[in-house]
């Protein structure tokens, strides 16, 4: 299968998380009274920038095994 | 507590709708024969098996039912993990899988029919297909009931113009649309691929919440202040029935649930095990349920200590300017009472108002997470359902196929024949869970229904699957009669006992109500109900089978290997790191799960 899984998966918390950061830091100026129901922090950016950089890394672990099994010929005729 | 979503709410699950049944677009190539539909071609990595073999456990019932859980009994809900999943998890690995993937069986009924013959697998293979289809319809009716209930999509409804009733009805056609759709395209890889992705959301979703309840609540020390005694303990009181949280006391515990009813799920049920039947090779197919069983461990600090979390916090009054409903008012923590036809909070015999723990892990939700995070945890929910009903349909349409199909409908079709058929049982299959859905909804006694069931079916199954693999005299009669007396064990079991404020009926007592009206066993409630009947299932399965097994022709030793401990090989591996070996990982993992109950014993 030449589907890694870590692509679909790493595309997924690139997008999330950039789409929920952006979100908080918007409205970190523009609404902060959002966040009281979240001690007053604001998840939206600190764990949106967790999911992008998870994302960044499956991104790119999935990406490396691609390229390699591309580039290796696979053993079946 | 209602809460609107706001649009980027609602852009968070169509995205992960996009994936998901995008991930079923990409697969849709790969589908050419019967065995990378039903199998994924058994080409699927140890770690992306280990994941999905949890996931697909993972379902709607669990997420919620496990932080209602501990909302209610408090920590010791963990036994359902430490005790009740990660040494069944350790010995399917190191013991059975050598057999369901060395035999090459497709399905676990299949092995039945290779180890014994085609009456043992008819009987497995029908109980089987049956009680997937209804635990797949009724984890859509719990969903649809969830989100109903949450009114979180009324001011989406609102403005489409649509009346609030259809809430329900599109929840499930929506969620069984999708599923459907990724399930049918991509068959057993899109599911699991699936399960993957839809694991590391529900992360992402419950992990954020457990952080900020447990800073609101000061720590793990605040926490154990805030909820009533015990409730952080494990261990605390399960010396009787009368003093343990779980009203089990420890023999009922380690044997009901340590051994039967958690061995007989991980070790015999199909929807588990296919996800290490489709793994890359034996020493993947192994290692699979110990992969699994390291994040199964954590599990309870995800999904339990939210319901923990949810007790502790203060319980909404009126202060001014706000108003607090009655249902809210009369709960315990954010946990709301539940409200009769009338709109009145519902008294319990004591006249305590009854609570609606299946709330706990929606309301922390809706508490602790804002707009953008709030659309992330409403969507790892919808994930958790996702996965779990995927699950059920896989295994369904892969026992339809094999097992019932090509072995008494159809047998010598070709094998784009069995891939057609395989597309159809999905879609039928997830027809039929629809109905089950609905059914559930004019029988709200079915939840109890298939624990019966379930108990009937995987309990004494352990006992012919021990036998099978590991004593090689038991024979193919001893097997079907040791199941068929260990399901009749079961429901004579169910019809002469009854949980404590109980009425005969779907929860037991039929039979002595027949007789004088008074039940001869009397339990302090459904879940100690539920694993004695496991026992006296598993034992009388167990002594039927040697018994007949004795007065049987034996099978042919040739025609075992491969398929019982003492006939084949061991697999030894040499040169490999102690992660790769199933025997030494399967310690560490072992060891872990007693370090966690010594930890909070």
């Amino acid at each position: 299968m030449n589907l890694d899984i870590r692509v679909p998966i790493g595309l997924l918390f690139l997008s999330l998380g950039a789409l929920i950061t952006g979100f908080g830091v918007v409205t970190h100026f523009t609404n902060p009274e959002l966040y009281a129901r979240s001690l007053d922090i604001n998840v939206n950016i600190w764990w949106g920038l967790v999911m992008l950089a998870f994302g960044a890394a499956m991104f790119y672990y999935g990406r490396r095994a691609t390229m390699r099994t591309a580039q290796a010929p696979s053993q079946a005729p | 507590m209602h809460t609107t979503l706001a649009w980027i709410d609602y852009l968070i699950m169509v995205i992960y709708f996009a994936f998901v049944l995008g991930i079923g677009f990409a697969l849709k190539r790969y589908m050419k024969t019967s065995a990378d539909f039903f199998l994924s071609g058994r080409s699927i990595p140890a770690w992306v098996a280990g994941l999905a073999f949890i996931s697909a456990n993972l379902g709607a019932q669990e997420v919620i039912g496990m932080a209602a859980s501990g909302a209610k009994y408090g920590l010791a809900t963990s036994h359902l993990y430490w005790l009740g999943a990660i040494p069944a998890m350790a010995f399917v690995g190191i013991f059975m899988m050598p057999f369901y993937y060395g035999s090459r069986a497709r399905s676990v009924p299949e092995y039945l029919r290779l180890r014994f013959d085609e009456k043992t697998r008819g009987l497995n293979a029908i109980a089987f297909a049956l009680m997937t289809v209804m635990s797949s319809g009724i984890s859509m009716y719990a969903m649809a009931l969830l989100i109903e209930n949450l009114h979180i999509f009324d001011s989406l409804m609102q403005s489409l113009g649509l009346p609030m009733s259809w809430i329900f009805h599109l929840s499930i056609v929506v969620a069984a649309i999708i599923t459907l759709g990724y399930v049918y395209l991509g068959g057993l890889t899109s599911a699991i691929y699936n399960e993957v992705l839809q694991f590391f959301l529900i992360v992402a979703g419950f992990f954020p919440l457990v952080l900020l309840g447990l800073k609101n609540v000061g720590g793990w020390d605040g926490l154990v202040q805030k909820v009533p005694n015990g409730f952080t303990h494990v261990w605390q009181g399960m010396t009787s029935a009368e003093t343990s949280p779980l009203g089990v006391e420890v023999f009922g515990l380690a044997m009901g649930l340590g051994f039967v009813l958690s061995f007989g799920y991980w070790c015999t049920d199909f929807l588990v095990v296919q996800r290490a039947m489709a793994a890359d090779s034996m020493s993947a197919a192994r290692r699979t349920p110990l992969i699994a069983a390291v994040p199964k461990m954590i599990f309870p600090f995800l999904v339990i200590l939210p319901g923990l979390i949810a007790v502790s916090l203060p319980t909404p009054t009126a202060v001014e300017g706000t108003t607090v409903s009655k249902a809210e008012a009369m709960g315990k923590g954010i946990i709301p009472a539940k409200l009769d036809a009338s709109g009145e909070v519902k008294l319990d015999t004591d006249g305590k108002p009854v609570l609606d723990y299946d709330r706990a892990i929606p309301n922390m939700l809706l508490h602790y997470l804002p707009t953008g995070m709030l659309g992330l945890g409403l969507t790892a929910l919808l994930a958790s359902f996702m996965s779990g009903m995927a699950g059920n349909i896989t295994a369904f349409n892969t026992v339809w196929t094999f097992d019932i199909y090509q072995a008494y409908i159809k047998p010598q079709a070709s094998d784009k024949h069995y891939l057609w058929m395989g597309h159809f049982a999905t879609l039928f299959g997830t027809l039929v869970s629809i109905a089950a859905a609905y059914v559930a909804t004019s029988f709200n006694n079915i939840m109890d229904l298939l624990q019966l069931v379930f108990a009937c079916v995987n309990a004494p199954l352990l006992a012919t699957f021990l036998l099978g693999m590991f004593w090689k005299r038991a024979t193919a009669n001893g097997a079907f009669y040791g199941l068929l007396a260990g399901i009749t064990a079961a429901a004579i079991h169910h019809g002469v006992s009854l949980p404590q404020g109980s009425t005969a009926g779907v929860k037991g007592g039929w039979i002595s109500y027949l007789w004088s009206g008074v039940p001869i066993t009397s339990y302090r409630n459904e879940m100690a109900q539920n694993f004695w009947a496991a026992i006296y299932a598993w034992t009388v399965c167990f002594v039927v089978t040697i018994v007949v097994s004795f007065f049987t022709k034996p099978h042919r030793e040739e025609d075992l290997t491969g398929l019982v401990y003492s006939l084949t090989p061991r697999i030894v591996e040499h040169n490999v790191v102690w992660y790769k070996k199933p025997e030494a990982f399967g310690v560490v993992v072992v060891l872990a799960a007693i370090a966690l109950n010594v930890i909070f014993r």
